[in-house]
């Protein structure tokens, strides 16, 4: 399949991507690696008039320890994350689940900034975040602004960016030590989970178990109240209401989500 | 020593690693300059009457060179069994991804922007998407027709009293879930008028005669007025084998047009457009003795055929194959075959033969269980014995030999069997949530089924080299290194001076093709008595030669020279000599082997599978398979081909399933939804050899091309409910995705 | 717009539609047909070449994204002598290939993925090529291919 005609803009500031964004509104989508949107706008399922290419801002690809805070550009791939030595070191849950999203060549291409802004519930990225406490910063002609995970996800791939504005940076707290844990489950292992879990300390984040990632929350306040783990797992879907799919009813999901944080949580805890 | 036998490399493969295969897409041929682009405009919809069409708008898109629809056709009606299907849908759409028009562009990239634009307004009209719905007669696809069951065969009522005095008897509906072959080359044609009046026809498929023969009749032109080529085709898995209505109406659109034409189809049309397979709906009820001895075997096929039932061979084949590899003393069959407003069912890799084994080796494991025997100690007791070769079952297969004890037995000694039951109990007293799992399937099939036999004719060159032509149409199998290892082996030339030719209907004018795993049995038979002619007629020239009594000669197939026998010191002459005094033409012999009956391979599987019980996942942890087909000319290839099989059947015990809604939509229509199996989900597999030869050709060779996929899947599937036993599970139906194995175990959880 | 990107070492330009994905203009523009199309939604990875390096699939990045850059295709592979490159020679003596359609992006992936994990296990290499399809070989003796062409020896 083969995308409806659109015109290609490549930009290779943050300016320049702003500009360009500010002129075109609505009528514009941002291309990063193009493997959330690309897919789409093959099925014809989204249909641009502009599409611009901000994989030129080499200032958008790194990552740094910045005081309490791990910085990571929005432009860093999924393979170059899942390999960073810093990312490893001091948050190692988003290293680990960036290598776990699709396959070696999406990982080539794909990047946080372009999975976040997607905000697709099945990703594994936008729950990982949650868990991780980490703040998104975004510029717009308005200046930069910062938002935190926990307040970017508003529902299906909806998120409070403007048409005119960039994800610029994404940021984590310093978790060097912190116990984290990981659950990706899926029938083939280049397949979407069906449910995912992403444990760092007692922050519990979970894909694939509504319209938006989500933090169990339930579980969360359990296990500050001291609640053992089985106990607090037991809780991982309360609130949460999960998708019914062919394969993957509402009630399995949340039976996964319960199995998989206790299986997330005791890695963390080990 | 002879090269049959050793592992050669393929003669395949150097093109293919190196610039890639020529499939259809990939043609540059003259013949095809200033070809347009075809995009056939598909039903998006399970059943509808057509209100009306309109392409007033498609006709003004850019690049735009005709839009057709069938009121624009002047094609004879084509059947599908008992019924009419159209070549473009006229009046009526039966299954989501029917074809409806076809557009034609200037270039490939206008395709999508026009096929949007044609307008097709739909009534729905009630849908039949289930077999239970089909069944009901509710709502017909063919209401002329009063039921939506098209055939019936075997017997139509079975006996009330079949089972009276049985000890034991068990009962079970199996699912047979349908699957898409999906082979990574989607369909594709191209097809060009020449100046002569002749069409050529570029046609990704697995029989280019049998191709030129449906798209003579069906452009309603003499068979000499139309030549197919295949070129590289990738992959066909029975999907190819050929009645799809697309080439005809793109050999239709080249003429109307006045230019030639390329079509490249989507792989979301793939799979809802390129038929489907297995889907079958099969009820068995096996009775016998306490002590394992099975008197009775009943099976009631259910065969969905889709939309239009173009292949009710299927059900059939299935009932032939039913009793498998027992000695049952009492079988009763019956299929019915109906349709439902779903994507046509055909072949697929083992196409009939597969959903009989599935039947009866789950009906084994829900005897053995019954009776509380170890399901390999059971199958030994029912077993045909070797001594009882030639054997003709009861449903009407003349088995020619098997060896089926023994293959089990290889199977569950490389495995340590007895060492994995003891694993399996430990684990069940530990109380272990990752449950351990054993399955076993012995099977028969049947190969070269359709004794239709095969063309073959070598050629020796003036220059000593070596041209073959085969009937057969190999696309992945690596038949070219096999027909060349025998003929290598037999003349005596080396393998680097012969070329194996086939899939062009010019060259090669009479021929059957590649289906059914019969190509090595039959073509390859056919090649070798070829060979043998032109033996005996260059016999007369180096005789000629070397001033001796032709009946004097021997070949010696080693050195690749005629001698005479007993006294080779007094002189040889090779076959360069031969062949330059032969002269053009003269070392030539095109055969028909047509005397090749149906052949029995045979083999055992046993699947070790690790069931987490707590999400439901199962693991493939190993799998160690006897596929016996008679003698190996390469086992690298022999090997190949299991290992193909052994993927195939897997992918469809755990994964695959080609799903719809009530509303007959398509809810795997992509590869993202589609559970096409990947390298992580399969274990490294453990072959053990098994040679039994057939007496039905000269080569003593069976089919392999099947053999895995049919032993693989129940093997699998008996695995995972083996691996939930001591939870209560008797039976849950395939593919079996981490739900369904979660969901039975939750059944039973609560029945406790 | 006007595309110029470095194909196995040739500067191929030319001039496309923007919406050109990098697979056609491989195929239609610069002439070479060895790499294929399975699928239309990223799956399949037929499509697989070296994008600076790098295995991508080629069906989901536009031409305009590689404008500029360096793409290998398997045409690219051989030698300047002719020779095959090791995971060509590999897979054609392990037998890890039937119909051929999976093949150049199936060795495209075992090349980037022998360039980041040069002695991989078996586990390894069915992992690495999770993002390739093949329908004819169980994956058996791709991932024996693999292990070949790395240097190490195949066990079965």
């Amino acid at each position: 399949m083969i995308p409806a005609a659109f015109s290609y803009r490549r930009v290779s500031t943050v300016d320049e991507a702003l500009s360009v964004l500010g002129e075109h509104g609505d009528d514009a989508k941002v291309l990063a690696g193009g493997h959330s949107l690309l897919p789409l706008m093959k099925l014809r399922f989204a249909t641009p008039e502009i599409v611009v290419d901000v994989a030129p801002i080499d200032e958008l690809r790194y990552v740094r320890v910045d005081g309490d805070a791990v910085a990571i550009g929005a432009l860093s791939r999924y393979h170059d994350l899942h390999h960073d030595e810093v990312l490893r070191e001091h948050a190692p849950l988003l290293a680990q689940v960036a290598g776990a999203i699709g396959d070696q060549q999406v990982r080539h291409r794909g990047t946080i900034g372009g999975s976040l802004a997607h905000a697709d519930a099945a990703a594994d990225l936008p729950a990982a975040l949650l868990a991780s406490g980490g703040t998104l910063v975004v510029r717009g002609p308005g200046g930069q602004r910062e938002i935190a995970a926990g307040e970017f996800f508003l529902g299906p791939f909806t998120t409070p960016l403007e048409p005119d504005e960039l994800i610029t940076e994404v940021r984590v707290p310093v978790a060097t030590g912190i116990g984290w844990g990981f659950e990706k489950f899926n029938r083939r292992s280049i397949d979407w989970a069906i449910v995912g879990v992403a444990v760092q300390g007692q922050a519990v984040g979970l894909i694939n178990m509504g319209g938006t990632p989500v933090r169990a929350t339930a579980t969360e306040e359990a296990l500050a109240a001291g609640a053992s783990i089985a106990d607090a797992a037991a809780l991982a879907a309360e609130g949460a209401s999960p998708l019914s799919e062919p394969h993957a009813s509402a009630e399995y999901r949340a039976h996964l989500a319960r199995v998989l944080t206790a299986r997330a949580l005791t890695a963390a805890a080990a | 020593m002879s090269i049959v036998g050793t592992r050669v490399v393929r003669i395949e493969d150097q093109k293919l690693i190196t610039t890639g295969g020529t499939y259809v897409d990939d043609l540059r041929e003259p013949a095809l300059t200033g070809a347009v682009h075809a995009m056939f405009v598909r039903s998006p919809i399970a059943h509808a009457r057509i209100a009306s069409i309109d392409t007033a708008e498609a006709l003004a898109a850019p690049g735009v060179v005709g839009v057709y629809t069938a009121a624009d056709l002047d094609l004879a009606p084509r059947k599908a069994g008992p019924v009419v299907e159209p070549w473009l849908a006229a009046d009526v759409v039966r299954y989501v991804g029917e074809p409806v028009a076809l557009v034609l562009t200037e270039h490939r990239y206008q395709l999508a922007d026009a096929a949007e634009l044609v307008d097709v307004d739909y009534d729905p009209v009630d849908v039949v998407a289930s077999i239970d719905a089909a069944l009901s007669d509710e709502t017909l696809l063919y209401p002329g027709k009063g039921t939506n069951v098209m055939q019936v065969n075997g017997t139509a009522e079975f006996p009330a009293d079949s089972f009276d005095g049985c000890e034991v008897v068990v009962t079970q509906t199996i699912v047979n879930q349908r699957v898409a072959p999906a082979p990574l080359e989607v369909r594709g044609a191209a097809c060009a008028w020449g100046e002569d009046g002749r069409l050529t026809a570029w046609l990704s498929t697995q029989n280019a005669q049998l191709a030129r023969g449906a798209v003579a009749k069906g452009l309603g032109v003499g068979e000499e007025q139309v030549r197919v080529i295949t070129p590289d085709v990738g992959g066909g898995f029975g999907a190819k084998i050929g009645s799809d209505p697309e080439p005809v109406v793109l050999g239709w659109a080249a003429k109307r047009a006045g230019r030639p034409v390329r079509w490249t189809e989507t792989r979301s049309e793939n799979l809802t457009s390129m038929t489907h397979g297995r889907a079958q709906q099969n009820t068995v009820t096996i009775g016998g003795r306490r002590d394992g001895t099975v008197e009775v075997f009943r099976l009631d096929v259910v065969q969905d055929a889709g939309a239009y039932p173009r292949a009710l061979f299927l059900p059939t084949l299935t009932e032939l194959m039913a009793s498998g590899v027992y000695h049952f003393p009492k079988i009763e069959t019956r299929s019915r075959g109906l349709v439902t407003n779903t994507t046509p069912i055909a072949a697929y890799r083992g196409a009939g033969r597969p959903e009989a084994t599935a039947a009866i080796e789950r009906a084994m494991d829900l005897y053995a269980t019954e009776i509380g025997l170890d399901p390999a100690e059971f199958r030994k007791v029912n077993f045909i014995r070797p001594e009882e070769f030639p054997y003709k079952t009861k449903s009407g297969a003349n088995y020619d030999s098997g060896e089926y004890a023994q293959a089990l037995d290889k199977v569950l000694d490389a495995a340590d069997y007895a060492g994995l039951r003891a694993e399996q109990k430990r684990r069940r007293e530990a109380g272990d949530p990752v449950a351990l799992g054993l399955g076993i399937a012995s099977y028969v099939e049947i190969t070269g089924g359709d004794s239709g036999g095969e063309s073959g004719r070598v050629d020796i060159n003036p220059d000593g080299t070596v041209t073959a032509y085969t009937g057969s149409s190999p696309h992945g199998q690596g038949l070219d290194t096999s027909l060349a290892m025998l003929l290598s082996d037999q003349l005596g030339i080396p393998m680097d001076r012969i070329t194996i030719k086939h899939g062009d209907t010019d060259e090669v004018p009479k021929a059957i093709g590649t289906f059914g795993s019969r190509s090595l049995q039959l073509g390859g038979s056919a090649v070798r008595q070829a060979a043998e002619q032109v033996i005996a007629s260059a016999r007369e020239i180096a005789a000629d030669l070397l001033e001796a009594s032709p009946e004097d000669l021997e070949l010696n197939a080693g050195e690749g020279a005629w001698q005479v026998k007993g006294a080779p010191a007094s002189g040889s002459i090779d076959w360069v000599r031969v062949a330059a005094r032969a002269g053009e033409g003269a070392l030539s012999a095109d055969v028909w082997f047509g005397e090749g009956t149906p052949t029995f391979p045979f083999g055992a599987h046993l699947a070790v599978v690790e069931v987490d019980t707590e999400t439901g996942k199962v693991v493939v942890r190993r799998i160690i398979a006897a596929d016996d087909a008679g003698p190996v000319i390469n086992p690298l290839v022999f090997r190949g081909q299991r290992h193909g099989g052994l993927g195939q059947g897997i992918a469809q015990a755990l994964l695959e399933i080609m799903a719809y809604d009530p509303d007959g939509n398509p809810t795997t229509a992509t590869l993202a939804d589609y559970s096409f199996i990947t390298a992580t989900e399969l274990p490294d597999f453990e072959l053990v050899d098994s040679a039994t030869p057939t007496t039905r050709n000269p080569l003593g060779v069976k089919g392999i091309g099947e053999a895995a996929t049919i032993g693989s899947t129940p093997a699998v599937h008996n695995a995972v409910v083996d691996a939930l036993a001591h939870l209560g599970v008797r039976h849950l139906d395939m593919p079996t995705t981490p739900q369904r194995v979660w969901e039975a175990i939750s059944v039973k959880g609560e029945a406790k | 717009m006007k595309v110029s990107i470095e194909v196995n070492g040739n500067a191929v330009t030319e001039e496309v539609e923007d919406r050109t994905l990098l697979v056609h203009y491989l195929r239609e523009n610069a002439g070479l047909t060895g790499t294929n199309i399975g699928c239309d939604t990223t799956s399949c990875g037929a499509c697989t070449v070296l994008l600076d390096g790098e295995s991508v699939k080629s069906c989901t990045v536009l031409a305009a994204q590689a404008d500029g850059h360096k793409v290998t295709t398997v045409e690219g592979l051989r030698g300047e002598d002719g020779d095959l490159h090791p995971v060509q020679r590999a897979f054609r003596e392990q037998h890890g290939l039937q119909c051929g359609f999976c093949t150049p992006g199936m060795i495209m992936a075992s090349v980037s993925l022998l360039a980041h994990n040069p002695k991989p296990t078996r586990d390894e290499v069915r992992e690495g090529l999770e993002g390739n399809l093949c329908r004819c070989t169980g994956y058996h003796n791709i991932v024996s291919a693999v292990i070949d062409a790395s240097g190490q020896e195949v066990g079965q």
